[in-house]
């Protein structure tokens, strides 16, 4: 079925719209409390003076974003060039968190659709079973992946005892290693939204489509993939987002060259070496570079219609 | 006429519950044909193994005197028009309509060209930039008519195309269908539970039932001839009365009507002992001199007709239909009235 029509204001809304401001006050409330205010903190940071020990002084300073940018050699003597060293660790985020969406895709929407093609009665069922995982802590899960790929840990015990390799595979410290971490924190998020676009799916469109000539491949790439495109998209950001900002699995699955930009955030607000007003500019530098992604994003999806 | 689609003895199982039993069918070349039944006959099965959605079986589909059972849907030259449209939702209607012709490689200028055409048909031009979702269901409607008849198939199956659409609408569309039908030659093969669309539109109606086929016609015939009871019942409506039968020659059987008078039918000598008897109301009338006695219940006025409710002496209901007019003298309800079977007009029943 097409979708219905564009819905009319009913008599009910009409007489409800008085109240709708005061109504919105709480929801208002909270946004603004919980996540506009400390964005604006962390703007507001990004523009002061650092205190050792943690801290800023409220002094305007624009010394964090300097930091990020310029470099100016060891001992800040030399002329200046751009520096490359947070650049490299953004652009070293961006491919981990991407790999990582795509590896969640492409385990996620096959089981989105296995699930979402079961008979109602048992997709409960599947649904329940691939949220059993997150009833554990973050943490946890990712320190026992850790136990699972190391040198003496099962996976590679395993792959030895069927004599698949001779050596351990070193999986520990590498970008494989990271990037399956990522992939195993986030997976639900994919499956969760393309699940729900595909269990809404009508299958006779697949059924007009083969009636009207399309093999099977044509049929999924012209009707099925477009129509459920917008949970397949719903699940690459819900990845790809938390992914780039992610700390916990390249801390404990990379080493130091797999350093990623939510480690070096972490860093900046840790102990007596932090640097408040940089961490701040790198994080306002990162949303920064989301939202402005999400707006092409947007514009290219509207332009295209 | 060459046939278009031959049924061979098609069985359809689902698990343990039998779909279709031993169904044989044939369709001409360029025939509007209807496949009429209740809910749940089977119809959409029919025309979902025709399509190619569901596999017989048992049993052989041809088309054009070839076997199709081995070819996937997208390989028969054969489109639906489907139940709930299944337009795409993300494409305009010109895309949708020209959609069969892209998957057949015919190149984005022509194709563009012929969905237009397509759509000038259906009286969609001004609609061509929509999406299927800013369209009313009347015009839905024909956006999957435009789009299942742009490739040219050579068969055109049609699932309860009009049943979403209001009195008004379906009474045009019915009309324009048949147009469509006859100025393109395609075999449409219209599957409907709703028997004034059959007789309206149909060169030949086939009649289901739990599965299987009760009879094949033309409107005339089914409504004139029906093979059984249930064919009776269900075409338009219908008096059932029970009846004594007794064979008095090779080809002659005199029944016994409730209230003892007698008629000389046409019916093959097997027919004898208990019967059901179908006689259309408008082919009874009030007469004095009429063969049958009942009381008269009640008169429901239609407008255009009248019906007469009565009651024979053996407790069966019967129904009189005759024309409205000003100078018909109506007897009392519950006065006792004579009533006439016109001549032919009575049919003995398979039950
Ligand atoms: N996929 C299926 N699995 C099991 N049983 C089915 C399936 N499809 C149809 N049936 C059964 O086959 C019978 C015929 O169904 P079908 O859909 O062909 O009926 P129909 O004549 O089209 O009815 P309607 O007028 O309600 O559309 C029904 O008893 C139905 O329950
Ligand atoms: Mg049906």
């Amino acid at each position: 079925m097409a979708g219905a029509g564009p819905s009319g204001k009913s008599g009910k809304d009409a007489a409800w719209a008085p109240l709708a401001l005061p109504l919105m006050l709480p929801t208002w409330a909270v946004i603004g409390f919980f996540l506009l205010l400390p964005v604006l903190l962390m703007v507001v940071y990004s523009f002061l003076t650092k205190e050792f020990r943690g801290g800023v002084i409220w002094e305007f300073s624009l010394a964090a974003y300097d930091q990020f940018f310029i470099s100016r050699g060891l001992f800040g003597d030399e002329p200046a060039s751009i520096e490359w060293t947070y650049i490299g660790i953004f652009w070293r985020s961006l491919w981990q968190a991407a790999v990582a969406t795509g590896l969640c895709l492409l385990i996620g929407f096959p089981t989105a659709w296995f699930i979402a093609t079961r008979p109602p009665a048992s997709r409960s069922i599947w649904l329940f079973l691939v949220t059993i995982p997150y009833w554990v802590n973050l943490l946890i899960r990712t320190v026992s992946l850790k136990f699972l790929i190391r040198d003496n840990g099962p996976l590679n015990e395993f792959l030895m005892g069927i004599g698949l390799t001779s050596g351990p595979l070193p999986l520990v410290n590498t970008n494989l290693a990271v990037q399956l971490g990522l992939f195993y924190s986030y997976l639900p998020f994919m499956v969760l939204p393309i699940y729900a676009a595909v269990e809404r799916y009508n299958f006779a469109l697949s059924e007009a489509a083969a009636d009207l000539y399309a093999s099977r491949w044509r049929t999924l790439r012209e009707i099925t993939l477009p129509v459920v495109k917008p949970g397949i998209i719903a699940g690459c950001l819900l990845v790809f987002i938390p992914s780039l900002g992610a700390f916990l699995a390249p801390d404990l699955l990379g080493g130091a060259k797999t350093f990623m930009i939510g480690s070096l955030i972490d860093e900046q607000f840790k102990g007596s070496q932090g640097n408040w007003p940089f961490g701040a500019a790198i994080s306002v530098i990162l949303m920064s570079l989301v939202l402005l992604s999400l707006l092409f994003y947007a514009r290219a999806q509207r332009s295209q219609k | 006429m060459a046939n278009a689609i031959e049924i061979i003895e098609v069985i359809k199982r689902f698990g343990a519950t039998t779909a279709l039993e031993s169904l044989s069918l044939s369709i001409s070349d360029n025939e509007f044909f209807t496949l009429l039944g209740p809910s749940g006959c089977g119809k959409t099965t029919l025309l979902r193994m025709i399509a190619g959605f569901e596999a017989v079986s048992a049993g052989e589909i041809r088309l054009f005197g070839q076997n199709i059972a081995n070819l996937p849907p997208d390989r028969r030259p054969v489109n639906t028009v489907f139940q709930h449209y299944a337009l795409f939702p993300h494409m305009s209607v010109l895309d949708n309509v020209g959609f069969g012709l892209k998957m057949k490689g015919v190149d984005l200028a022509k194709r563009r060209a012929r969905a237009g055409q397509m759509l000038e048909i259906v009286h969609l031009s001004a609609f061509a930039d929509r999406l299927p979702a800013q369209l009313s269901g009347g015009q839905q409607q024909r956006v999957a008519l435009a789009r299942a008849l742009a490739p040219e198939p050579r068969v055109l199956l049609l699932d309860e195309p009009l049943s979403a659409l209001d009195l008004k609408l379906r009474q045009t569309m019915r009309f324009e269908l048949k147009q469509l039908q006859k100025d393109t030659g395609i075999t449409f093969i219209f599957v409907t539970h709703d028997q004034e669309e059959a007789l309206t539109m149909s060169d030949r109606i086939a009649v289901m039932s739990a599965g299987r086929l009760q009879q094949v016609g033309t409107a005339r015939e089914i409504y004139e001839a029906p093979n059984n009871r249930f064919v009776a019942d269900f075409i338009g409506e219908t008096n059932i009365l029970q009846v004594e039968a007794q064979p008095i020659s090779q080809d002659l059987t005199r029944v016994t009507l409730p209230g003892g008078s007698t008629l000389d039918l046409p019916a093959p000598p097997t027919a004898s002992g208990q019967h059901s008897l179908s006689i259309r109301p408008e082919r009874l009338s009030l007469d004095p001199q009429g063969s049958l006695t009942a009381r008269l219940e009640h008169v429901v006025y239609l407008g255009t007709d009248l019906h007469l409710m009565a009651r024979l002496a053996d407790g069966s209901p019967l129904v009189i239909r005759m024309q409205n007019s000003a100078r018909t003298a109506l007897p009392n309800e519950g006065e006792e009235i004579r009533i006439s079977i016109e001549e032919g007009a009575a049919r003995l029943l398979a039950d």
